[in-house]
């Protein structure tokens, strides 16, 4: 146990010099001349960014950050003073927020501004209106990938090729003009071939819950898992290097039958094995976790993982096809993907996983996720027979998280599930 | 006797259910919440506790025919005189607290005079009491406090008018020693307590005060075992129990709701605080629930806003909106803008009766939302809670629901307060029938003799079992 500690301390302290690393590179830019991109976790691109020697910046990584670090009720209200309504996500406003406060990185550094914004994810309407206020402030370039909704629940030919199309003839031109560099298929090869093995041990992570116990929290510790694939790393040796570590240690946990870490430390006995749908809320995102591992509930598996990427439903980058694998990714990110399959994929996870329930976090901010939501958990209910739970809160503004009441609803959720489980017995 | 017991620790009252080995409610007690949960779980269990003797002695008389159609009215009498030795214990305690008050030295010259006062205001009070009890005398509160305290500053004034000491100096007295009376035991057991009104109420007897007399005694003396306690409400966590002894509110009262109407597919629960959608299965086990966790819009505390605001109380809200001939549309229903939205109906020229016909929909029609988000209103279908007591709001809950889902059964049974309390209840007996350990508490366990410190009066309608599964 003691071993698997000090393991899973050195996956994290990884990613941690990994973050730093790249934060420092941010700070460096006046001094190295490389080029600063913005854009969004769902569909990015980047080993394209990388394979031009610019750095990506996500400012929805920055407002959940911000969320995580106290600073979004802040941001928000300095948002709010400058005319955003508080029915806007709140990630835009405290991007908006942190980017008048002085866009003040993590490091504490300010982050430089971009040289190009790219929207390769369009499926989310407000990525659009952010971006538009992006470029009031920024005055560049801005790139709009396009991006079909799989509204008849797959992708077609026509559809892939359109997006490819856009990758080929609009977005590598402008990176090429933009950063000096020309594009080279041969190294692309050779970034997806990274990308490739990192994406299998990263599902080997997420599939390790279907284990009992779970070695892991899919949802709470999953979006630590996420991090290096969905943001500026995919492609690299590093994102291999991390993964690898996080495999082996999850393996031991696994050998061990240890339950995953909680913010109190090793996770007591695992009562409940959900499967979650929603993002998490970041600014009370320990005591939120707390909740649940208080009660012994676990989350095996969670759509929220999959916002950047369906790795673990068979999609990888293609090192034979980089462009045309580039544009399913981009189609193929979880909240592109129709109602029917997002009900099929939490019902797969239901049974595969073998879950107790399933519980739905509404949050106010997102409508890609929320819109439907409710008719998601009652065909659920009816497909699995497993109960649903369903708790309201948003991703940063903390005036939408009321712990009492959240908590109040998951221990009733919980007994639900216990009363059933008994119901069953007799 | 072995009983479980439920409580109800709700954000307004606090309610104990008592059942029986077979699951019969044996009692039922309900005070205020007040800002101390501790205390309010105590008094309500005892409450609870002291209907369970009640019923129990009701069923020992009865069987003992020895009152014959003087039954009734003994019964009452002796439920009074149990009150009134409550009330008296706790005047005896009132003075003493005075008394140690004025023994502190801080009244200076003025001591003397304060404490000939105070003789002559707790004679008083003790003189009047009889009367404050006596059978089909309505009770002016159901607390000492209120009672006392009326009393007290009456005759305070009466002795300042007449030369005493100053009306503040006197009424100070009290202030300073009603906290500390309301929350101590009081000395009596049980025993004592009903056998000393026993001897009261028999004063009206003319049957054989004696055997009335052994049989009150042996009914006091049964030992009553609580061999589990389950809790549940807002303030759960405040009670004394281990964990497995706590139950949500959402469970205690979708199988509470089960147990009083066994038909129960959908409840509709709205409280002070808050508005619940519960669906349960057959056996009463929780299937889905809806709660708001952003808003707490369309609450009863709503309605609440609104007697404030028209200056009345609430329970005067609903016959007023069924004067309605024209309801009035609204659409918020925001507790905080509630106030402003009536007064802006009221400048527009709307009849009162109107806008709160009006105010009554739009609560429901918010209650209609979360139902529907909790898999809609099935066959048959039970409101509990304070606002199931509203007329105005049954009323337009009934046509909201045949409008949207046809005819379905509404069940609302007339002590609907104690849904949760029942619920706790029956789980802590079923927790008994499944092997649980009886865990019920020392000082309760030890108390065939309990110790009633709060003098809180018996409330009409408990002590019957019509909701009993």
């Amino acid at each position: 146990m003691k071993g698997a500690t000090a393991e899973k301390d050195a996956s994290m302290q990884k990613q941690k010099e990994m973050i730093a690393s790249h934060f420092t590179e941010l700070a460096r830019v006046k001094d190295t001349g490389k080029k600063v991109v913005y854009t969004f976790v769902p569909g990015n691109l980047t080993e394209l960014i990388n394979h031009f020697g610019m750095l990506p910046v996500l400012p929805e990584i920055n407002a959940l950050q911000s969320g995580m670090r106290g600073k979004s009720a802040e941001y928000i209200s300095i948002a709010e003073k400058a005319g955003h309504s508080e029915d806007v996500c709140t990630y835009v406003k405290t991007d908006i927020g942190m980017l008048k406060a002085g866009n003040i990185g993590p490091t504490g550094e300010p982050l430089p501004k971009p040289d190009l914004l790219l929207l390769s994810y369009t499926g989310c309407f407000t990525f659009l209106k952010w971006f538009e206020l992006l470029r009031e402030e920024y005055d560049c370039p801005v790139i709009m990938l396009h991006v079909p909704y799989q509204g008849e629940g797959e992708i077609t030919p026509e559809m892939r090729s359109y997006v490819a199309d856009q990758i080929r003839e609009v977005v590598i031109p402008q990176f090429e003009k933009v950063s000096g560099v020309k594009y080279n298929e041969e190294r692309m090869r050779e970034q997806m071939r990274l990308s490739v093995r990192a994406e299998d041990d990263l599902v080997w992570v997420l599939n390790s819950a279907r284990a009992k116990p779970s070695p892991i929290d899919s949802w709470f510790g999953g979006v630590y898992y996420i991090g290096p694939m969905f943001t500026s790393f995919r492609g690299t040796q590093d994102a291999v290097d991390y993964y690898t570590m996080l495999r082996e240690e999850v393996q031991e946990r696994m050998d061990a039958k240890l339950g995953p870490v909680t913010p109190d430390g090793q996770a007591k006995e695992e009562k409940y094995r959900l499967v979650v749908e929603g993002p998490p809320n970041w600014t009370s995102f320990r005591e939120f976790w707390r909740m649940f591992a208080d009660e012994g509930a676990v989350i095996v598996a969670s759509s929220y993982t999959k916002v950047g990427g369906l790795y673990d439903r068979g999609f990888r980058h293609n090192p034979d096809d980089p462009i045309g694998s580039m544009a399913d990714y981009c189609m193929g990110c979880y909240t592109n993907l129709n109602f029917p399959q997002r009900t099929e994929m939490l019902e797969r996870y239901i049974n595969e996983f073998q879950a107790d329930g399933f519980l739905i976090n509404s949050v106010k901010s997102c409508n890609s996720f929320s819109a439907g939501q409710l008719l998601i958990l009652r065909e659920l209910e009816k497909r699995t027979g497993r109960p649903g739970g369903f708790i309201e809160s948003d991703l940063v503004d903390p005036r939408y998280f009321s712990a009492a009441n959240i908590k109040n609803r998951l221990e009733s959720y919980f007994q639900m599930i216990e009363a059933k489980r008994k119901g069953a017995k007799s | 006797m072995n009983v479980c017991v439920g409580i109800d620790l709700g954000s307004t009252t606090t309610k104990a259910i008592v059942l029986d080995e077979k699951g019969r409610i044996v009692g039922r007690g309900i005070t205020n919440s007040r800002s101390n949960y501790d205390v309010a779980a105590q008094v309500a269990k005892e409450e609870a506790f002291t209907n369970v003797r009640f019923s129990m002695l009701s069923r020992a008389l009865d069987e003992a025919n020895v009152l014959g159609k003087d039954l009734p009215q003994f019964e009452i009498a002796l439920r009074r005189a149990f009150d009134l030795e409550g009330y008296l214990g706790q005047l005896d305690r009132l003075e003493l607290h005075c008394r140690e008050d004025l023994a502190q030295g801080r009244y200076g010259d003025l001591t003397l005079a304060l404490s000939g006062a105070l003789s002559t205001i707790i004679q008083r009070l003790r003189k009047d009491a009889p009367k404050l009890f006596a059978p089909g005398q309505k009770a002016r509160s159901d607390f000492f406090r209120d009672i006392a305290g009326a009393g007290f500053i009456e005759a305070a004034s009466e002795l300042a008018r007449a030369g005493g000491p100053p009306f503040d100096r006197i009424v100070g007295l009290f202030d300073r020693s009603i906290i500390p009376v309301e929350n101590e035991q009081e000395q009596r057991t049980f025993t004592q307590r009903l056998l000393a009104a026993c001897k009261r109420a028999a004063q009206l007897l003319n049957g054989d005060s004696l055997q009335v007399s052994k049989i009150v005694a042996r009914v006091a003396d049964t030992p009553l075992n609580p061999v589990r306690l389950v809790g549940t409400g807002y303030g759960r966590a405040r009670l004394p129990f281990p964990k497995d002894q706590i139950r949500s509110e959402i469970l205690c009262h979708g199988l509470g709701a089960h147990l009083m109407f066994p038909k129960t597919a959908t409840v509709l629960d709205i409280g002070g605080q808050d508005t619940k959608a519960i669906q349960v299965d057959p056996i009463g086990v929780v299937t889905s629930f809806q709660m708001n966790d952003r808003c707490a819009a369309g609450c009863g505390r709503y309605l609440g806003y609104i007697a404030d605001e028209m200056n009345l109380g609430l329970h005067e809200l609903g016959p007023l909106a069924m004067e309605s001939k024209h309801r009035v549309k609204i659409n918020s229903t925001c507790t905080v803008f509630a106030g402003a939205e009536f007064r802006d109906r009221l400048s527009a020229g709307e009849a009162r009766e109107d806008i709160l016909a009006g105010l009554h929909r739009a609560i429901i029609l918010r209650a209609m939302a979360l139902l529907a988000r909790s898999g809609g209103v099935k066959d048959e279908f039970t409101f509990t809670g304070g606002v199931a007591k509203n007329q105005a709001a049954v009323n337009a809950l009934r046509e909201l629901v045949k409008e949207n889902y046809g005819e379905v059964t509404l069940n609302i049974a007339p002590d609907s307060i104690f849904t949760g309390a029942l619920g706790a209840a029956t789980f802590a007996l079923r927790d008994i029938e499944a092997g649980a350990p009886s865990s019920g508490d020392q000082r309760l366990a030890a108390a065939g003799a309990i110790r009633d410190s709060h003098n809180h009066q018996h409330q009409g309608g408990c002590n019957g079992d019509h909701c009993g599964s």
